[in-house]
């Protein structure tokens, strides 16, 4: 088999799961969803974009301090990724995980107070934004050392393996990440240890104010370098919630099934810039303009309308209903408590 | 009560967690077909099966990483490092993801885990093969490092690490594998933290850890001759530091040597140095001295690098000039 032909075997022949389109989705005969599954679907990835904009909010008045990485523009990818995994699952992220814990279910309320470096915050305010964890949920963090995150998240695999358990292990990560040596060897190892995880990489185009054009070699693609690795893979347009829903679906059922890892590249865009403190000197504001063309809080609920799956009115409840979320939260964490000064050496080392 | 090597107490330690804990677990860089690079797990594959004792790729990263992982998923697993030195290359995993996962997350996640790998000079294996990283872990809040000299700690210490609900770095010297000693028959742990006064006297205190306790032995005869009695402290573990029996050492004696067979500059011993002297100042009556190998990179010719390492002589001229003994 030459490596092209591989390529494409890997990229998992169906081709129609690599460019999935709302318009075509409900056609698809198993895939369909209820409406109160898109619903929810527009729900998370709304109380995403305005957590971030409250976030950003708080950041400009000092209530949120360090780095802040907003998710805004991801939320397809996130919330399409985690909606279709379930409780037995584990959740490996990096830095920019206020959308994937959201996305998983995390308390609005805790997630907020974190960023506020609150007691009552996720991680009692020792993690801040970076660094959110929720174990109960198999949260497993919110990881800010770039690339850091993908051994963990093989060794959760690894666990779930050897105990024989259903559930498989989502790491996401970024395009940056991809030119650490960690990348290379944690894809290696959990290809020749056939471990369950599915490596999800958010490439968004840059690494902080670093193109990938700059920086990689091998072109804009990352999904056929899994070749390599024997890793199957596909790529799916991270903007369109349902193809990335079902694209993880998919993935995962692979994962079980066929008992080793797979690879998706979901295509996205961050509509802000790296962190908060970021003038996006890099980058043209027509290319985030064309981005923001597919905004999916705009273009996904349009479409629900457009399908007669919702109504306008069902999507303003619902908006409503989400910004008194946040609002809540932010009063929740500028009313909690500041972690108590005894506590600094708490946490350090286990019983 | 029978006498055996450090690499036996290692096997029996290992062998034992492993028929009593399911979770527990194995791996490192040809640990299983090959029988490990000191053959501290020879034998292992054939009894437990490769799903128990895995051989990695060349990756520390990677297996250090997903040693955590597994940890933070509820296994229990001992990873060995061919050497100390190679920590170097995961000790991102290890610091940044072990060392601080707990606090970050708040409590939530614990890491049970045991790093295992040799560490010191003394083996004409040069520069990069040498070092004794477990002076830089020792730094690090969330982790616990340990370091036995004979084979009643390593088994004890090797008992307590699996036990333990914490990142353990577990040095082993390299040139201690076949050095024999003492172990009863009867279960016992050595408790993680705790120091060992290898031998009472009243004269002067001189502590040391792994490779170096050797070393005081060989020096006590020395200074026993010339009528000097050295109490001899062994800190078994590099952190956390056991101050209290050191304390209780000087009050005795007055007087403190601090030995190590790592490079002198940014050791341990520097640490050790200066807390006693914040904590326990009032009851020296000379200065704290140190003695460690000499601060260049390891050479690879037998006499530059016994020249560069700490030797009981090295120690017996230190003493006389600090003291005038
Ligand atoms: C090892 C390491 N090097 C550099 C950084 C600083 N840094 C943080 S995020 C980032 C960019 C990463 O980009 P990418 O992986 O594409 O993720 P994105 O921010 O686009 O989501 C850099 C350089 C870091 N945190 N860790
Ligand atoms: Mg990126």
């Amino acid at each position: 088999m030459t490596s092209k032909q591989k390529i494409e075997k890997n990229k998992l022949s169906d081709d129609k799961y690599s460019k999935k389109s709302i318009k075509n989705l409900n056609s698809s005969n198993k895939k369909s969803l209820s409406t109160n599954e898109h619903l929810e679907l527009f729900r998370k990835m709304y109380l995403i974009r305005q957590f971030e904009n409250a976030c950003g909010q708080n950041y400009a008045n000092g209530n949120i301090r360090g780095f802040l990485h907003l998710y805004s523009g991801q939320e397809a990818t996130g919330v399409g990724a985690l909606s279709s995994l379930n409780d037995s699952d584990y959740i490996v992220t990096h830095y920019r995980d206020h959308g994937h814990a959201l996305a998983r279910g995390l308390d609005v309320n805790r997630s907020m107070a974190e960023l506020f470096g609150k007691k009552t915050g996720l991680s009692k305010g020792k993690g801040g934004s970076m660094h959110l964890f929720d174990a109960s949920k198999k949260f497993m963090g919110g990881h800010a050392i770039v690339g850091g995150q993908l051994p963990l998240a093989a060794g959760l695999a690894l666990s779930q393996q050897y105990d024989n358990k259903d559930g498989i292990t989502i790491c996401f990560f970024g395009d940056g990440s991809t030119n650490q040596g960690i990348y290379h060897e944690t894809l290696n190892l959990a290809a020749v240890w056939n471990l369950p995880i599915l490596f999800f990489l958010e490439n968004n185009m840059y690494g902080m104010g670093s193109s990938i054009e700059r920086v990689r070699a091998g072109g804009l693609d990352f999904f056929p370098a899994m070749n390599t690795y024997e890793i199957p893979s596909m790529e799916v347009d991270g903007m369109d919630v349902l193809a990335v829903r079902e694209a993880t679906e998919l993935a995962r059922e692979k994962i079980l099934k066929e008992k080793r890892p797979f690879f998706i590249e979901s295509k996205t865009f961050r509509f802000v810039g790296h962190s908060y403190a970021d003038g996006q000197k890099y980058r043209n504001q027509d290319e985030v303009i064309k981005w923001e063309q597919k905004d999916p809080i705009i273009i996904y609920p349009k479409k629900l309308i457009d399908m007669k799956i919702t109504t306008n009115d069902e999507i303003n409840d619902i908006k409503l209903e989400v910004d008194n979320v946040i609002s809540d939260a932010v009063k929740f964490a500028n009313e909690s408590e500041e972690p108590s000064l005894n506590e600094i050496f708490d946490d350090i080392i286990a019983e | 009560m029978s006498e055996i090597t450090i690499r036996e107490a290692l096997k029996i330690a290992l062998n034992e967690a492993m028929e009593k804990d399911e979770k527990v677990f194995i791996m490192g860089e040809d640990i299983g077909e090959y029988g490990g690079a000191y053959a501290v797990t020879d034998g292992f594959l054939k009894k437990f099966g490769p799903k128990r004792i895995k051989d990695t790729p060349i990756s520390e990263q990677a297996f250090v990483g997903a040693g955590i992982g597994a940890a933070v998923g509820g296994l229990r697993p001992v990873i060995e490092l061919m050497s100390i030195s190679f920590s170097l290359v995961a000790f991102d995993q290890i610091v940044n993801m072990a060392g601080n996962i707990r606090y970050m997350s708040g409590g939530q996640i614990s890491v049970p885990m045991v790093i295992r790998a040799p560490t010191g000079a003394g083996v004409q294996l040069a520069a990069t093969h040498s070092q004794s990283f477990e002076t830089w872990l020792a730094e690090v809040p969330g982790i616990k490092v340990v370091c036995p000299s004979n084979s009643y700690d390593a088994l004890g210490l090797m008992r307590s690490a699996i036990n333990d609900n914490n990142p353990v770095i577990f040095a082993e010297p390299a040139l201690l594998y076949g050095s024999k000693s003492n172990v009863p028959d009867e279960y016992f742990e050595v408790n993680l933290g705790d120091a060992n006064v290898m031998k009472e006297g009243d004269d002067i205190t001189i502590v040391s850890y792994g490779y170096g306790s050797k070393v005081l032995s060989d020096s006590a005869k020395k200074l026993e001759a010339i009528g000097v009695k050295p109490e001899l402290i062994d800190l078994r573990s590099l952190n956390p530091i056991d101050y209290q029996t050191i304390i209780q050492s000087i009050q005795k004696t007055n007087r403190l040597v601090l030995v190590d067979t790592a490079r002198k500059t940014g050791g341990i011993m520097a640490e050790i140095s200066a807390n006693i002297n914040e904590k326990a100042g009032e009851w020296l009556d000379g200065p704290i001295v140190r003695v460690g190998s000499k601060d260049v990179p390891w050479p690879y010719n037998k006499s530059l690098e016994q020249e560069v390492l700490t030797d009981s002589n090295n120690i017996l001229e230190t003493i006389k000039i600090s003291y005038g003994i």
